[in-house]
């Protein structure tokens, strides 16, 4: 631990390690001698209690479970809690969730490495971790009791929440507290055997917020209120990539309610003492711009440079990626004649839409900040908020409180609407608590949307008309090119679903590239991830190579998992599950399409019935059938296989983000056209039973019903699908 | 200038300018936040509220306009209204901010159609996006707490097990019997 940072020593107290994490923020160069955790942990006065960092006890035996994860509708919350419940043996209706406080090194996600959710990987990630937490209170539970009665520790039992003895003693958690936090947690507790189960993968484990979220009485950012608290707007730049050139706030500091303007780096802030007072005063405000450096081109143009990169006539400096290559590259792009297959496809901007439109609360009183917000990535937005008010990122507050969704929006690397508003109450400082409003305009226009995307697909089929070459090319935006610590090898967002498939590892000839230009628009990971365009892509061409090698799609799939041999088990397992509970036969007037794509660990399959009302796809049944390891909550799979269907179905049939000259032309859902109840269809889950642990559940269901759907329209009509959405915006 | 508005069955007097819109009145200057802001312009349905009975969209809806008017937000609705226990017994809610506003449309329609049709839900309902998408579960509790489920209920999910199904249409026997419901309220 010698070294450079020797010289920072100081003798005012201050750990060297916050001295390391100062000189971090300052010179922004990666350390070595410490962890990361370590670093963005620095300054927090996050302390785990007496039962370790996610488990509280009340005095009269409730148990509070401290989910590092946010609850932003998948259902996480009670699987997480369920998973402690288990080993601990807690009485379930006696159990709270509650979101822990922000420290990297407590709470990290231990796939990403900081505190954040997303990958589908809360269960995943926590299933180790909350069965350790709970087996070890249980062991200081039964340890306490066990000393306190003089009886062997193998004699005392706990069932509910209920701990007892033969003899007949017995006590509830509450009253073995004090003891049982003073015994040494075990390193090691004992688990249990996952067949002693008795409320995990049962119908018990149900979410712990409907009732208030059916009474209005849940907390979402929108809904803080706090004493002397000011609302803020930002006028935003009409393109990406514009700054503030000059501004007249005059008439906007006329407005009643209107108490201060400000410059701030991504536009001019009103903050005003009501939220339609600061919507009054931005309205009122005359801005210029300096667009300089902005994002002229059209989406359109856009597309076409794709297309063009895909098919060689890129730029010469464009670099191409390959991230699958076996045999001989030539053969893939050679070949001619009937048994060569070739088509491209394009893939729009997606906006993530949630319902509730970003927002934040922020505290700044000098140095110190408190964030009350929606959190999806605490450590990202520590750090980014500690940047602006040059302090220690683990010092950094956070409340995480519900969001009303995300689907990925509220986790960015420069945390744009949480640093947006701790600039503002940076300006306002002196600890008066400010709350960013963005309006849906705002919302919908600021970016982050799931890049565009082309692929071009080539394949030659062999002798029987299964795939013998594979030639892939995917254009797209990059999104982990602003990653704080880039990982090396291709983006495997843009490429996650195509590199894996089943279907190129049974092909004998594989050429698979990516390239990623550049562009200004900014883009993020949309629920599910590269697998919103690769699960379209890989299974859709699936069922036009079947159509044209003459066989049945579902048999196809069969054969080519067939060929990969115990690699392809699990996807022909959840293919049959589907295709039996769908039965032999469509609801009258609908045609089937089938689907199959692994993501997160999870693979699912759909059966959906279709049929054209008006021209347009109208999707009926959804027959889904998924192997997600162990099911902690059958109940919330189902819940997450309805609602991924939806939001897939959603953006496979009218979701789009044009640019005209750089400016978004969406606004408001009458421009973004979603998916209502009137269009909605009716999933049925089925779960795959498995003693593998589980693998991820919020976003697997949604890259699979654009696929069916487009197999359904193929098979009615002989037409493939090459460009989503399916219904395009009347022009 | 102060207007009198009547909400949740008390008069109460509030500062707004007469053209704000109701659900800023309500949020901001009344503390009743379970009316949510989803697009300001009449397009989600997060916001809606009973004007003398009809679904209002309070986000485009002036106080001006609001004189005389009962008016009832999602916080009238108390917590055990049948809409509410069978949003709860189904689990619908995901993200939840919609739901207030789903919650409000669907007690409009049963106060007029006491046994509503799919089309009927079809109709009340499509005017209240869920980017969640648990529109089968508003539907499916919808219909029960119309006291329509009893004739389409099907067997109950098992626990895990072989091919095991959970099809959220046909949960209302299980979760009935599992429930006394308020229990899963409780936390948070």
């Amino acid at each position: 631990m010698n070294g450079p940072f020797e010289t920072l020593r100081r003798p005012d107290g201050v750990s060297r390690r916050d001295l390391v994490v100062g000189a971090t923020l300052v010179g922004g160069a990666l350390l070595v001698g410490c962890s990361p955790a370590d670093l963005m942990s620095a300054g927090s006065k996050v302390e785990p209690g007496a039962f370790g960092p996610f488990i509280q006890f009340d005095p009269d035996g409730a148990v509070t479970v401290l989910s590092k994860h946010i609850e932003f509708g998948q259902g996480n919350h009670a699987g997480l809690a369920a998973i402690v419940a288990e080993e601990l043996d807690a009485d379930w209706s006696r159990v709270r969730v509650v979101h822990a406080p922000a420290n990297a090194k407590l709470y990290g996600n231990s796939t990403a490495g900081i505190q954040l959710t997303g990958g589908s990987s809360a269960i995943s990630n926590s299933w180790e971790q909350l069965r350790k937490a709970g087996a070890a209170a249980r062991a200081m539970f039964v340890q306490a009791a066990a000393t306190r009665w003089n009886v062997p520790v193998g004699q005392v039992t706990v069932k509910d929440g209920v701990v007892a003895h033969a003899s007949g003693k017995s006590a509830g958690f509450g009253e073995l507290i004090a003891d049982a936090a003073k015994v040494t947690p075990p390193e090691a507790p004992t688990l249990k055997d996952p067949k002693t189960f008795t409320l995990i993968g049962s119908d018990r484990v149900r979410r712990k917020d409907s009732l208030i979220k059916s009474t209005g009485a849940a907390r979402y950012t929108q809904d803080v209120q706090l004493p002397n608290m000011l609302v803020a707007m930002v006028a935003h730049p009409p393109r990406f990539g514009a700054s503030v050139k000059s501004f007249d706030a005059d008439d906007a500091r006329k407005v009643a309610g209107v108490v201060d303007v400000y410059e701030i780096p991504t536009g001019v802030a009103v903050v005003a003492d009501t939220t339609y007072a600061a919507r009054m005063g931005r309205e009122a405000l005359k801005v210029e711009w300096d667009e300089g450096k902005v994002e002229t081109r059209s989406s359109a143009t856009i597309a076409q440079q794709w297309r063009d990169i895909a098919a060689g006539k890129g730029p010469s400096d464009l670099k191409w990626e390959a991230f699958d290559s076996k045999g001989d590259a030539a053969a893939a792009s050679a070949g001619k004649g009937a048994s060569v297959f070739e088509t491209t496809y394009d893939f729009p901007y997606l906006a993530h839409a949630t319902m509730e439109p970003m927002n934040c609360v922020a505290i700044v009183d000098g140095s110190k900040v408190k964030l009350i917000h929606g959190s999806q990535a605490q450590t990202l937005d520590q750090m980014n908020a500690a940047k602006i008010v040059k302090t220690l990122p683990g010092s950094v507050e956070i409340e995480t409180l519900f969001a009303g969704g995300s689907f990925g929006r509220r986790a960015n690397f420069p945390s744009d609407y949480v640093a947006e508003c701790v600039a503002i109450a940076h300006k306002v400082g002196g600890g008066r608590p400010v709350k960013l409003v963005w309006t849906r305009e705002d919302d919908m226009r600021a970016g982050f949307f799931r890049p565009l995307v082309h692929h071009a697909v080539r394949v030659t089929l062999d002798k029987d008309g299964y795939p013998a070459t594979w030639r892939h090319r995917i254009v797209t935006q990059s999104i982990m090119k602003g990653a704080p610590m880039p990982s090396k090898g291709p983006d495997q967002t843009a490429i996650e679903g195509t590199a894996g498939s089943p279907y190129l590892k049974a092909t004998p000839v594989v050429d698979a590239q990516l390239a990623l230009p550049e562009g200004g628009v900014p883009v993020l990971w949309w629920r599910s991830v590269g697998a919103t365009h690769t699960a379209f892509v890989m299974e859709h061409t699936i069922d036009q190579l079947a159509l044209k090698a003459g066989k049945d799609p579902v048999d196809y799939r069969r054969a080519l998992y067939a060929k990969i041999g115990p690699e392809g088990e699990r996807h022909l397992a959840v293919l049959n599950l589907a295709v039996e509970k769908a039965g032999p036969a469509p609801a009258a007037g609908f045609t089937r399409g089938v689907a199959v794509h692994e993501s997160f660990g999870s693979v699912v399959a759909q059966v959906a019935e279709v049929k054209l009302v008006d021209g347009h796809p109208r999707v009926g049944r959804v027959v889904t059938a998924i192997d997600c390891g162990v099911a902690v909550s059958p109940d919330q799979v189902a819940a997450q296989m309805e609602g991924g269907t939806c939001y897939g179905l959603s953006a496979a049939l009218y979701g789009e983000i044009t640019l005209t000259d750089g400016k978004v032309d969406q606004s408001n859902f009458d421009t973004y056209r979603v998916l209502r109840m009137n269009e909605a269809p009716t999933v049925e889950t089925h779960i795959l039973p498995s003693g593998n642990p589980p693998s991820g559940v919020g976003e697997p269901g949604t890259p699979v019903i654009a696929p069916a759907v487009a197999n359904a329209l193929l098979a009615l009509s002989k037409t493939p699908t090459t460009r989503l959405p399916f219904v395009r915006a009347e022009a | 200038m102060t207007s009198m508005l009547d909400i949740n069955g008390k008069t109460v007097a509030v500062k707004a300018a007469p053209e704000t819109p109701l659900l800023w009145v309500l949020r901001d200057e009344l503390g009743l936040t379970g009316t949510k802001f989803g697009c300001g312009m009449a397009q989600c349905g997060a916001c809606t509220v009973h004007v003398n009975g009809d679904p209002v969209r309070a986000c485009v809806t002036p106080i001006a306009a609001l004189s005389g008017a009962k008016i009832a937000t999602i916080e009238s609705l108390g917590g055990a209204h049948p809409l509410q226990q069978a949003w709860v017994k189904h689990d619908v809610p995901q993200c939840g901010y919609c739901q207030s506003g789903q919650i409000m449309s669907a007690a409009a329609l049963l106060a007029q159609t006491k046994a509503p049709s799919d089309e009927d839900i079809d109709n009340a309902m499509s005017g209240n996006i869920c980017r969640c998408g648990t529109y089968q579960r508003i539907r499916a509790a919808i219909k029960d707490a119309a006291g329509l489920t009893a004739a389409t209920a099907v067997a109950a999910p098992a626990a895990q097990g072989p091919g095991k199904s959970v099809a959220a249409n046909d949960i209302d026997d299980d979760i009935a019997a599992a429930s006394g419901s308020t229990s899963r309220g409780v936390g948070q």
